[in-house]
C-alpha cells in the first residue's frame, strides 16, 4: 500500500508532456510519414492491380493476334493450295487441250492425206485405167487390125473385158 | 532469410543485454563479501544512501533486515528527474518546475547533488522534485539539507540548519524532463526519423528495402489486420492515430526494456502516460459517436421501459470503462514486467545477503537465466500490449463508427 498511492497518482508535468509529445508526434508523422506511406502503399496496390489487369488484357490480346495470325496464315496456305491446284487443272486443261487438238489436227491432216492419196489414185487408176484401156485398144488394134475390122463390137468387148480388172 | 537473420540479431541484442545485467548484478554482489557489506553496495537508491548516513545506526539495523528491494524496485519502475548509472553516478535531467509563486525555474537535476542539496527552494525526494512551502527558505543553491518523509502522512519535511520547513509538490506545476518525458521524446525521436525515412524511400522506389521494408509489414499488418476489419471502409481517416499510438507504446516500451540509459524510463508503466493516451482514444470514440452509437447508449433499443432505467446508467459508465481499461491494462503490463525483471535482480541481494557472496554469485547466474527468459517475454509483450492497445482503440471507434439502424429493423422484423 506504500508505494500503491505513488504508482497510481497520475502527475500532472507528465500529463502535460504525453499530451504534447503525443500530439506533434500524431501531427507531424501524420503529415510527414503515415499519409505518405500509406498512399505510396495504395497506390503502388492499384498499379499492380493495373498492371496485372493490363497484363491479363495484354494476354488475351496477344492469343487473339496469334489465333488472327494463325488464321491468315491457315488460310494463305489454302489460297496457295488453291491456286496451286487451279494452276495444275489449268495447265493439264491447256495439254489436253493442245493434245486433243493435235490429235485431231494430227487425224484431219491424215484424213485429208488420205483423201488426197485415195484422190490421187483414182486420178492414177482412172490415168491408168485409161492407159491401160487406150493401151489394149492400141495393142489390140494392132493385134486385131489385121484379124478383126469390127472396131465397135471389139471395143465394146475389150472395155467389158477392161473393167472385169480391179486393179485396186 | 531476412526474417531468421532479424530474429538472430534481436536474440542476440537481448542476449547483451542479459550479459550487462548480469555484469552489474556481479559488480553489485562482487564487492559484498560480508553481509554488513552487502548492503552499501547493493542498494541502488540514494535514499538508502540517505537514510544511512541520517541514522549513524541504521546501517546495523539493515544489515539484519536486509536489503530494501522493494524501495529499489519502486525508484526504478516511478519516474525521477535523473538516470542513475552506478552507484553515486547519474546522468542528470532538466528539472523545469513552474512555482505558483515564484514563477519559472529551469536547472538540472544535478544540482541537488543526489538529494543532498536544495535549490531556489526545491528539493529531491525519492529521484522527484518537491518545493519547500517556506517563504524564509533560502534560495539558490543550499548544501547540507535532508529530507524526510513521514512514513505514514507522507509529509516531507526538509531539515536545515537545524530548522524544520515543509515540502510538497502542491504548490508548483512540474513540467521536468523527467526519465519518462526524456525516453518518450526519444521515442519521438526516433520515431520521426525513422517514419520519415520510410516516407521519403517511398517517394524513390516502391520496391521496399533496408528500413522499409522491416516497418513496411508491421504498417500493413495494422493497417489489414487493426484499421480495416474494425473501422470498415473509414479506416483511412484512422490510420495515423493507430499507426501512431501503435508505434509509440511499442518503440517506448522496447526503449524501457534497455536496463541502462538512454533507455529504462518506465513510459507506458507510467498511469500518467496510459491515462493521457487512453484519453486520446476516449475522445476519438465520443467526437466520431454516430447517431446510433448515442442512441444506444442513452435509449437502448429494443429493451422494456423498466430495464431501460438500470441499461442506461450501465451505457453511460462504459463510456468511460473502456478506456479506463485501456489505461489498466497497459499500465498494469508494462510496470508488472518491470516489476518483475527488477525482482529478479533482487533476489541476487537476497541471495547474497542470506548466504554469503558465493550464493550471491551463484544466484546471480540462475537470476541472469531468468532474466534473460523475462527479456524475451517482456519484448514479447512490449508489441503485444501495443497491438492489444491500438486494436481495442480501433475496436471502440468502430463501434461508434457503426450504423446500428438497419440490424434492428431486421431483428424486429424477426420477433
Amino acid at each position: 500500500m506504500l508505494f500503491l498511492s505513488a504508482l497510481l497518482t497520475p502527475d500532472l508535468g507528465l500529463i502535460f508532456w504525453t499530451t504534447l509529445i503525443f500530439l506533434v508526434l500524431w501531427f507531424f508523422l501524420g503529415k510527414f510519414a503515415w499519409n505518405p506511406i500509406v498512399n505510396a502503399l495504395r497506390d503502388r496496390e492499384d498499379k499492380i492491380e493495373n498492371s496485372l489487369r493490363q497484363a491479363d488484357i495484354a494476354r488475351t490480346e496477344m492469343a487473339n493476334l496469334k489465333a488472327d495470325h494463325e488464321r491468315l496464315l491457315n488460310e494463305a496456305k489454302e489460297e496457295r493450295a488453291k491456286i496451286i491446284k487451279e494452276a495444275k487443272e489449268i495447265g493439264d486443261s491447256l495439254v489436253n487441250d493442245a493434245r486433243e487438238k493435235a490429235k485431231t489436227e494430227a487425224a484431219k491432216i491424215v484424213a485429208d492425206a488420205k483423201n488426197e492419196i485415195h484422190n490421187q489414185k483414182m486420178a492414177a487408176i482412172i490415168d491408168v485405167k485409161n492407159l491401160i484401156g487406150s493401151t489394149a485398144i492400141d495393142l489390140a488394134k494392132q493385134v486385131i487390125k489385121r484379124e478383126l475390122n469390127d472396131t465397135a463390137a471389139h471395143q465394146r468387148y475389150i472395155a467389158a473385158e477392161i473393167d472385169k480388172i480391179k486393179l485396186n | 532469410m531476412k526474417n531468421i537473420l532479424s530474429i538472430g540479431i534481436l536474440l542476440g541484442l537481448l542476449g547483451c543485454f542479459a550479459v550487462q545485467a548480469q555484469h552489474n548484478t556481479e559488480q553489485h554482489s562482487a564487492p559484498a563479501t560480508t553481509p554488513a557489506q552487502a548492503q552499501p553496495a547493493a542498494t541502488t537508491t540514494h535514499d538508502a544512501h540517505d537514510t544511512a548516513a541520517q541514522h549513524g545506526t541504521a546501517a546495523h539495523d539493515e544489515k539484519a533486515k536486509g536489503p530494501d528491494l522493494a524501495k529499489m524496485i519502486m525508484n526504478h519502475i516511478t519516474d525521477g528527474h535523473e538516470f542513475h548509472l552506478f552507484h553515486d553516478v547519474s546522468i542528470p535531467l532538466p528539472c523545469m518546475p513552474y512555482h505558483k509563486e515564484r514563477g519559472f525555474d529551469f536547472f538540472l537535476s544535478n544540482k541537488f547533488h543526489h538529494g543532498h542539496s536544495a535549490y531556489n527552494g526545491y528539493v529531491s525526494k525519492h529521484g522527484v522534485l518537491n518545493a519547500v512551502d517556506d517563504p524564509t527558505f533560502p534560495t539558490g543553491e543550499v548544501a547540507g539539507v535532508h529530507v524526510h518523509e513521514d512514513p505514514k502522512t507522507k509529509q516531507l519535511t526538509v531539515e536545515h540548519q537545524g530548522k524544520q520547513y515543509p515540502a510538497s509538490r502542491a504548490s508548483f506545476f512540474d513540467f521536468s524532463i523527467t526519465r519518462v518525458v526524456f525516453t518518450m521524446l526519444l521515442a519521438a525521436l526516433i520515431m520521426i526519423l525513422v517514419f520519415t525515412s520510410v516516407a521519403s524511400a517511398y517517394g524513390k522506389r516502391s520496391v521496399p528495402r533496408g528500413l522499409q521494408s522491416f516497418f513496411e509489414p508491421i504498417i500493413l499488418f495494422v493497417r489489414e489486420d487493426i484499421a480495416k476489419p474494425n473501422l470498415g471502409n473509414k479506416y483511412t481517416r484512422f490510420m495515423p492515430y493507430l499507426l501512431t499510438i501503435f508505434f509509440f507504446i511499442w518503440i517506448s516500451n522496447i526503449l524501457g526494456l534497455i536496463p541502462i540509459f538512454p533507455g529504462s524510463g518506465n513510459v507506458m508503466g507510467n498511469i500518467a502516460v496510459t491515462a493521457t493516451l487512453a484519453v486520446f482514444t476516449f475522445v476519438l470514440i465520443n467526437i466520431n459517436g454516430t447517431k446510433s452509437y448515442w442512441g444506444h447508449i442513452f435509449n437502448p433499443p429494443g429493451i422494456p421501459l423498466g430495464v431501460k432505467f438500470l441499461m442506461v446508467p450501465i451505457e453511460i459508465l462504459s463510456i468511460f470503462i473502456k478506456p479506463f481499461a485501456l489505461m489498466i491494462r497497459l499500465f498494469a503490463n508494462i510496470m508488472a514486467g518491470h516489476i518483475i525483471i527488477l525482482s529478479l535482480v533482487g533476489i541476487i541481494f537476497i541471495a547474497a545477503h542470506v548466504g554469503g557472496s558465493a550464493v550471491g554469485f551463484g544466484a546471480s547466474i540462475i537470476s541472469a537465466l531468468f532474466m534473460l527468459f523475462m527479456n524475451v517475454l517482456e519484448l514479447f509483450v512490449a508489441a503485444l500490449q501495443a497491438y492489444v492497445f491500438t486494436t481495442l482503440s480501433a475496436v471502440f471507434i468502430g463501434q461508434a463508427l457503426e450504423d446500428h439502424s438497419h440490424d434492428h429493423h431486421k431483428n424486429e422484423a424477426h420477433h
